[in-house]
């Protein structure tokens, strides 16, 4: 009897290891969020700093265009006019999704309803192919190709957002290729056979009901493809021409908010002003990023079906 | 299963840390080096060669720039700082608190694109293309091509070199930036009309080197000082540096090898044949 009592009042096995498996997964979420939220007020307690300690003012960041921050200016404020790089990122960023989003959306309905299995798998690996080359080969190709080609096909210097965007083009389309997939292959397969039974053709099918029924997926897949874009630093430094400008057209040398970042960090020093308004733009950035991820929360919670 | 989780997720936390400690005990004999990448060769290949005779010394050196060189050397985060520019022309940087050790001297050449007609230049035209006086090599007797201009990021080394000799107080207007001297000579063959600078190792046939009033940017000129856009590669270190930093440093100053041989084969040019000097206000003198 007492065995049985004492077996069923003590721990068993199984129960330690509940216990440690919950411990180890308490702990890596603990760290993680840890890890953000320290990024999170490091980020923002540096970018701060710019209008605290050095006196920016808030308004010249967003609206003024000239970008020497360790000038100051008439008012005795340093330079800090971000605008030429804020519109920069969002120039490359809506074009590049721009291109990139009728392509993706032809390619992922080749793939989900055209495609026999074996075209569909050869595509597959082509994409994930794309994915898994590294930001500084397309920034390499972009600046023995692409500048170039801007530059006897368009005109100006080859450098600036047009370039930037064609190379950031090729970067998104998987991203935006395979969920755009992922959000056709969920739309259930008797939404397509009961409008083909109806005397539907293809394409009307296409076109009338699956990709409606996938839209939410697929401008979720877009706003993924703007978030990478507007991230992305290498590649569209090397073929943007980096210079702190007003862009005047597609083809004049500009920089986005994260060119201008790799291009500075290594050459100021923590603490002076120059770093501090770098730490600025980084904020502007991940706030984009956060920004981003609601929007995504935001349609995919909309569009549920 | 859950069981081979919890041991594989422990191994792999147990080797990080692993990591972690064996890199702490062998902390003290590591000379760590950080800051700019165009003096990142030179110490490298000075750190080779002076493993070659005390081999269980440690050095790792990294780029990152010269104002994370000076910082980090600042802070004591490394042992030496490389860097461009004189600490004291560094925001941010207390100059009384490191100890300057001038490893070499470096020219820095205008180059411009092979087809703008164009191979001697003046001073003031120079300073015109980069305040944007000038806008087509036509109205420097060149071809009717327009001026791309390609500036270096700010605060790097070789831009400091070259604004403080050409601009003479006069400000420069926006163009394109670039970080690195591989991308300029990449840019330079490349593009049309392009106008940038490099430091003298990265001159290359794909592009043209400007005499500037009719002096060639060669290192004799740089020696006397005829030759007017050079500057130093400082090593900065702490007040007290440790032992094995005083003579990691003494031998790249004091070693034929180095400065002789290395700095020659690289296109470098040592202290020892300098005919002046320049401090940190550009000022030169002759030295005795």
């Amino acid at each position: 009897m007492d065995s049985i009592k004492e077996k069923i009042q003590s721990k068993s096995k199984e129960t330690r290891q509940e216990v440690t498996g919950k411990i180890l997964s308490y702990s890596a979420i603990i760290l993680i969020v840890a890890v953000v939220i320290s990024i999170f007020a490091f980020v923002a307690s540096k970018g701060i700093a710019t209008f605290t300690q050095n006196h920016a003012s808030l308004k010249d960041f967003f609206l003024t265009t000239d970008w020497s921050p360790t000038a100051v200016g008439k008012d005795g404020r340093p330079l800090v006019g971000a605008l030429p790089m804020i519109l920069g990122s969002f120039g490359v960023t809506l074009l590049a999704v721009l291109f990139a989003t009728p392509f993706a959306i032809g390619t992922a309905l080749y793939m989900t309803q055209i495609a026999s299995k074996r075209g569909h798998r050869l595509l597959q690996i082509v994409i994930e192919l794309l994915v898994g080359i590294p930001s500084v080969v397309y920034g390499f190709i972009g600046l023995s190709v692409v500048v170039p080609f801007v530059r006897t096909h368009f005109g100006g210097s080859g450098y600036g957002i047009l370039s930037g965007s064609f190379v950031l083009f090729v970067m998104v389309l998987p991203t935006v290729t395979s969920m755009t997939e992922d959000s056709l292959r969920a739309v259930p397969s008797y939404y397509k056979s009961a409008s083909l039974a109806l005397g539907a053709t293809e394409w009307q099918t296409i076109y009338k009901v699956i990709l409606r029924a996938a839209l939410p997926g697929i401008l979720t897949a877009v706003v993924f493809g703007m978030a990478r874009a507007f991230g992305e630093a290498l590649a569209v430094q090397m073929v943007i021409g980096n210079a702190t400008l007003m862009p005047k057209g597609l083809l004049s040398a500009s920089s986005t908010l994260t060119s201008v970042l790799t291009m500075g960090i290594g050459n100021t020093v923590m603490g002076t002003v120059g770093n501090n308004a770098l730490w600025s733009l980084a904020l502007v950035l991940l706030l984009m990023s956060l920004i981003f991820n609601l929007l995504i929360k935001w349609i995919g919670r909309r569009g549920r079906f | 299963m859950k069981k081979k989780q919890i041991i594989t997720t422990l191994l792999v936390l147990g080797l990080a840390l692993a990591g972690c400690a064996k890199q702490d005990s062998s902390a003290k004999k590591t000379i760590q080096v950080v800051g700019s990448s165009a003096m990142q060769p030179i110490v490298e290949m000075g750190a080779h060669e002076y493993q070659r005779s005390v081999p269980e010394q440690k050095i790792t050196v990294q780029g990152g720039g010269s104002g994370t060189g000076l910082s980090q050397v600042q802070s004591g985060a490394v042992d030496i700082g490389n860097s461009d520019i004189f600490a004291a022309n560094q925001k941010g940087i207390a100059a009384s608190k490191l100890h300057d050790h001038k490893l070499a001297v470096i020219g820095v050449a205008p180059i411009v694109n092979k087809d703008v007609g164009v191979k001697n230049i003046t001073m003031a035209q120079l300073r015109g293309i980069y305040t944007g006086h000038y806008t087509n090599w036509k109205q420097l007797g060149g071809q009717n091509i327009e001026i791309v201009v390609i500036d270096r990021a700010q605060g790097s080394g070789t831009r400091s070199i070259f604004d403080s000799e050409v601009l003479g107080g006069q400000k420069k207007m926006k163009a394109q930036e670039q970080d690195s001297n591989g991308s300029v000579q990449h840019m330079v063959a490349d593009t049309p009309g392009a106008i940038s600078y490099v430091s003298f190792p990265y001159l290359k046939d794909t592009f043209t080197a400007l005499k500037i009033d009719g002096i060639a940017p060669t290192t004799k000129n740089v020696t006397t000082n005829a030759w007017k856009l050079w500057g130093y590669e400082h090593m900065y270190t702490g007040k007290s540096p440790s032992k094995e930093t005083k003579a990691f440093i003494n031998y790249l100053l004091k070693s034929d090898k180095i400065q002789e041989k290395l700095l020659t084969r690289l296109h470098y040019i040592s202290l020892r044949s300098m005919k002046v000097e320049k401090d940190q206000h550009g000022k030169v003198t002759p030295v005795e």
